[in-house]
């Protein structure tokens, strides 16, 4: 019994030390002075653009990841073609990267003497690398939680939807998605969450040009730099409330053991 | 299909075949030059250090939260269950910035660790918090107490138990969730650079010595330095594998 609590003990104490008492502190540095400059740091011209921006990129990047994800899950477990594991690989490497490596392979490819520099619409320090950086960073994630299930599932119900003359699109929208619904589902919630706090990658791509190319993670490192800890603390506080949001939808989505 | 390889390629590919082209510009001996610089080596070596030191409390901590999780019972388990999800939702510069209201300068315990390597240690720790756990609670939900029980019965102890039953069929578990976790430490960046003061030599990490070359203007270095954390991604994905592989050696097909 003494060492079960010692356990227990060890355990929620790590977790205090490492994870509650750090963000409880954000909150309590925010509304230190009250709520009303906390208010006013957040609804100030560039704060509110920071805002649109993330929402703007989050919009784009996750409907186009969980259209990619569900195809490429499907991809992987149903079909055999060459270089699969490559693919894998790929699918996999944004897990395992550092952003700003991300972030500079996008420089490099889209800025002056890059392959793809002359474009006719700017892509670096603008809105499309912003989106394209913020696509890679949270790509992985739809595709890593609908593999599972899409080879759980099996073909059967698929094959047998096909013989009674169900069209492949039929078969998809009445057969296969919803067996993987809330697989994507969370997926959706990870890729979102991954996007909405995006900062190394965006960071070098972006130009941090403010009220211009400012993200919200950006916009919070732009008020800790200019000793704006208020306005730093009240944006983070933002953030942190879209992230226990997120938390909530993962646990409303998470897959359950022998529930589904 | 075509169309999902297409954006893979695109999306993905590309910039990283721009970067690996971008970095062996100035030939070999550049790319070498970038690698070996007493700057760069320094902080690879901060990196990889650091990274390990945190993975290896993670392996610790993290299977002792896993255990205390799914083993025991206590009020506001569901609460703490939901919270080790937290790192992996909040974005890592909040991170920073809340480890830096904490454990800075203005820290209300009057623990100042900022712009030092416990500082960097401590960001680390945080971001790389749910990976272990989240890799072992699955495996010791569904381990089968019937083995321990018979060992108990057979006169075993509470710690050979764990040392001859239960650790060993964790141990998959623990080396996929530490290879996430170390590959997450090695890149990165929006936690660190707040708490960590960035001096060259001392607290400066990999991603933020390849941030510092590209605002300086050495966008070549950069791609060197980041090509050899690339490689490194790379090793420790291939590495996740071999792992996955020999935790399912038993299921057959």
């Amino acid at each position: 019994m003494a060492r079960r609590a010692l356990l227990r003990f060890l355990g929620l104490g790590y977790l205090a030390v490492i994870l509650v008492a750090p963000v409880s502190l954000v909150f309590w540095r925010a509304f230190e002075d009250g709520v009303g400059p906390a208010w006013d740091a957040v609804t100030t011209p560039a704060a509110k653009h920071a805002f649109m921006i993330t929402i703007a990129i989050t919009l784009i990047a996750v409907p186009a990841n969980t259209i990619f994800g569900v195809t490429m899950a499907m991809a992987i477990v149903r079909r055999r073609f060459p270089g699969k594991g490559i693919v894998n690989a790929l699918v996999d490497l944004p897990l395992a990267l550092s952003p700003v490596v991300v972030g500079l392979a996008f420089l490099l490819l889209y800025g002056t003497g890059g392959w793809l520099a002359d474009l006719p619409f700017d892509v670096v320090f603008a809105f499309p690398g912003m989106v394209l950086a913020t696509i890679f960073i949270s790509l992985p994630f739809v595709v890593r939680e609908v593999v599972p299930v899409l080879r759980e599932i099996g073909i059967e119900q698929e094959q047998a939807a096909s013989t009674l003359g169900a069209s492949s699109f039929q078969t998809f929208r009445r057969v296969t998605f919803p067996a993987i619904r809330w697989a994507v589902g969370y997926g959706v919630v990870l890729t979102t969450a991954r996007a909405l706090g995006e900062f190394g990658a965006v960071s070098v791509v972006s130009g941090r040009i403010a009220g211009k190319t400012e993200t919200m993670t950006l916009h919070v490192q732009e008020r800790f730099d200019g000793f704006d800890y208020v306005g730093a603390y009240a944006a983070s506080v933002v953030l942190a409330v879209l992230a226990i949001a997120t938390l909530l939808a993962m646990n409303f989505f998470r897959p359950k053991e022998g529930t589904r | 299909m075509g169309l999902a390889t297409a954006y893979l390629s695109l999306i993905v590919l590309l910039p990283l075949a721009a970067l690996v082209w971008y970095s062996a510009q100035d030939g070999r001996t550049g790319f070498w030059d970038a690698v070996t610089e007493p700057q760069s080596v320094a902080a690879l070596k901060l990196t990889l250090v650091a990274s390990a030191v945190v993975v290896l409390i993670n392996a610790v901590m993290g299977t002792i939260v896993a255990w205390i999780l799914v083993r025991d019972r206590f009020p506001g388990q569901g609460f703490v269950n939901t919270l080790i999800d937290l790192p992996f939702a909040l974005p890592t510069i909040v991170a920073g910035l809340t480890l830096l209201a904490l454990y800075g300068p203005q820290g209300p315990m009057g623990v100042d660790v900022a712009y030092t390597r416990t500082a960097i240690v401590l960001a680390l720790l945080f971001v790389t918090l749910p990976f272990v756990i989240r890799t072992v609670q699955p495996v010791l939900l569904e381990l089968d107490r019937e083995m321990e029980e018979a060992a108990a019965s057979l006169g075993a102890g509470p710690i050979s138990i764990f040392r001859r039953i239960v650790f060993p069929n964790l141990l998959p578990a623990i080396l996929s969730g530490i290879a996430l976790a170390f590959a997450r430490a090695v890149g990165e960046f929006g936690a660190v650079v707040l708490i960590s003061g960035n001096l060259p030599f001392e607290t400066e990490v990999a991603a933020v010595n390849i941030f510092g070359r590209i605002e300086g203007g050495d966008p070549v270095g950069a791609a060197a330095v980041s090509v050899v954390l690339l490689v490194i991604s790379f090793g420790i994905l291939l590495t996740i594998g071999a792992f996955r592989r020999w935790a399912t050696r038993h299921d057959g097909a």
